[in-house]
């Protein structure tokens, strides 16, 4: 087999396990939008707070020591314990649980009823509001995450490769593993949605509000389960990416890829989300591959963006989007 | 719900047979002094009605009188700026339409409120939300036991969808249906919620006659058969003068005549109302 070919699938192996992220967080972004019609913009900051929260409660951080100390002039940084990976994992993801409960209750609950652009400013807000909670909560360095995901290349990939074509691809552990997770993840999200009672309350409100209320079905609890789920999605994000970039603030804006594949798959489609992360995660890194040295390299900031912008003007709706009938 | 619904009032000294038969019992809902406004609208002016354990009661009047208002009231959709729902003998605090809804009250809209991305079967199956009680840890863990459950419901289901004889559009999303079927798949899920008290917005509004006499027929059936108390709004007379026991007559958010069929029909304010009269 030609070189050149080889290199072009070893980067769009690549590419697939850069989507899968990109499609966990757009995942999220579909759970809330289908449920309630909002766009939120905070999604990113969500995957952010999950993982600083997990490595936060793994280290045994004191929460706001930085606070506490400035107020109480103490010294408090840690409670000298470490959590088991696993009970931080369930930890954080209470954490989120309670998050979405406090955002119904104290933000959206106040705002049904108002139109869309003002659920969205807020969700602007909340991004804001994130960026400074949580470096206040659990401090402002780059965080490390482990726990415990195979890291390194993986050798039977390079082995197989090697002995099929003669060059090995270099695959990494961690994406695989992220694609494995990422893959059960959606499967049980389908599952809970299709065969649920609360899976089938939630596509209900999804599809339509009063008929919801009508057949008994409580909007709030709906909305704080979808974004309970969607903050579930966060974590597993923030774990993924963490392990791999470790934890800071500005995560949260590589996040905001999830954009350009929300306008590829279109924002109510869960299959949508994942293949509109796929095709982002595999162009971006062929047209590197292939475009990139030709205009000067580091095209992966813009090229998602563009790919989305001429999706837009064919399709809007996204690849697998509603079709948008004007109602008369 | 069911035995809410058959703790029958036969020993009620209000309660009387029809001449078809069927035992009205005391009153269930109960509407004392209803005012709704919306901004400067006023859509209800103090009105009180009541509705009595299984008759079908019909609330007529010109477009914009308040009808549909009036349902969103007992349903919980709307929230009255004065005045006292009681139900069953108790005073309503106020409550959320879903919480009315788990009350045994199960209603349809005059605008469909159907959910169009699910097949027939699934749209009804969601009035049967409330009588799955397994949570979901139960679900995840003891699949059995959910599964045991959902046969059952969809048993129920399965009755109402021979009942309403949509055997043939099972399967069939609900957003490709002709709006004669799309009104039938709504009173199917409502029924399957087995109310208690059952509200129709316009259950026959643009249906041919051979739909209507489908629609009126399923009306009687279920109110006969069981025993179920039906508020309608309906805004053919022919319709409303067959299927009801008693009729309140609203217009201009007031009402305007309240009583039998025949003593509506006789109803000087009434007639003009319907004439068109001019108001002063
Ligand atoms: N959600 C609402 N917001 C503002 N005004 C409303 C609302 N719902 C009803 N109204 C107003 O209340 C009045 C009564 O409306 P309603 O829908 O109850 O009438 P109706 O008797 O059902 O009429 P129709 O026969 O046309 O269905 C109308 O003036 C209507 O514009
Ligand atoms: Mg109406």
């Amino acid at each position: 087999m030609p070189e050149q070919l080889l290199f072009a699938m070893e980067v769009t192996l690549n590419g697939l396990m850069a989507g899968v992220l990109y499609a966990l967080v757009a995942l999220g972004f579909v759970l809330i939008f289908k449920a309630s019609g909002i766009f939120n913009f905070a999604q990113g900051m969500l995957v952010v707070f999950a993982a600083m929260t997990l490595v936060g409660v793994q280290q045994g951080q004191v929460p706001f020591a930085h606070l506490i100390n400035t107020i109480f002039g103490t010294k408090v940084h840690d409670f000298g314990w470490t959590v088991p990976t696993f009970l931080a994992i369930i930890v954080a993801g209470a954490a989120m649980v309670f998050v979405a409960w406090i955002i119904e209750k104290y933000i959206l609950h106040h705002l049904v009823g108002q139109p869309d652009i003002i659920l969205f400013m807020a969700t602007i807000g909340m991004w804001y509001f994130m960026h400074g909670f949580a470096p206040l909560m659990w401090g402002s360095e780059v965080m490390k995450l482990d726990v415990g995901l195979a890291q390194g290349l993986n050798d039977p990939v390079l082995n197989a490769t090697e002995a099929l074509f003669g060059y090995g691809f270099f695959l990494d552990n961690l994406d695989i593993v992220a694609a494995v997770i990422a893959a059960i993840l959606v499967a049980s999200l389908v599952l809970f949605s299709q065969y649920t009672k609360q899976g089938r309350a939630m596509r209900a409100v999804a599809d339509d509000h009063q008929a919801a209320l009508s057949v008994g079905i409580s909007l709030r609890f709906i909305w704080v389960l979808v974004w309970s789920l969607a903050g579930v999605v966060a974590l597993v994000a923030g774990i993924m990416w963490g392990s791999k970039s470790g934890v800071q603030i500005s995560l949260a804006e590589v996040a905001l890829k999830a954009l350009p594949v929300l306008m590829l798959g279109g924002c109510t489609s869960i299959p949508g989300a994942i293949i509109g992360g796929l095709i982002i995660g595999v162009g971006e890194q062929l047209f590197e591959f292939a475009i990139g040295p030709l205009v000067g390299g580091a095209t992966q900031a813009w090229f998602a963006y563009v790919l989305a912008l001429i999706f837009l003007i064919f399709r809007p709706q996204g690849l697998f989007g509603e079709k948008i009938i004007e109602r008369v | 719900m069911m035995d809410a619904m058959n703790m029958s009032t036969d020993t009620n000294p209000d309660s009387y047979v029809t001449d078809d038969g069927r035992t009205i019992g005391g009153v269930v809902m109960d509407l004392k002094n209803i005012t709704l406004r919306f901004g400067g609208v006023v859509a209800i002016k103090d009105i009180s009605f009541d509705i009595r354990e299984g008759e079908i009661r019909a609330i007529i009047g010109p477009n914009g009188a308040g009808k549909s208002s009036m349902l969103n009231v007992i349903s919980g959709f709307y929230k009255p700026q004065e005045g006292e729902v009681w139900f069953r003998g108790k005073k309503r605090p106020p409550m959320r339409p879903y919480q009315v809804a788990q009350q045994g009250l199960a209603r349809t809209f005059q605008n469909i409120a159907l959910f169009d991305g699910m097949s027939v079967l699934d749209n009804i199956m969601t009035g049967r939300l409330n009588y799955m009680k397994t949570n979901m840890l139960q679900q995840a863990i003891w699949w059995g036991k959910a599964e045991k459950e959902e046969l059952e419901n969809r048993e129920k289901v399965e009755k109402v969808i021979d009942f309403l004889e949509i055997q043939h559009i099972r399967k069939t999303p609900v957003g490709r249906l002709p709006y004669g079927l799309k009104k039938r798949v709504e009173l199917a899920r409502a029924l399957a919620a087995e109310p208690s008290l059952l509200l129709l917005d316009e259950p026959m509004a643009g249906m041919n006659v051979e739909e209507k006499e489908d629609m009126s027929r399923f009306i009687l059936d279920v109110n006969d058969e069981f025993g179920t108390t039906i508020a309608l709004i309906e805004h053919d007379m022919g319709v409303v003068m067959d299927l009801s026991d008693r009729v309140v007559v609203m217009d201009y958010g007031k009402k305007i005549g309240d009583g039998t069929p025949d003593e509506v029909r006789n109803n000087q304010d009434v007639i003009d109302a319907y004439l068109g009269v001019a108001h002063d």
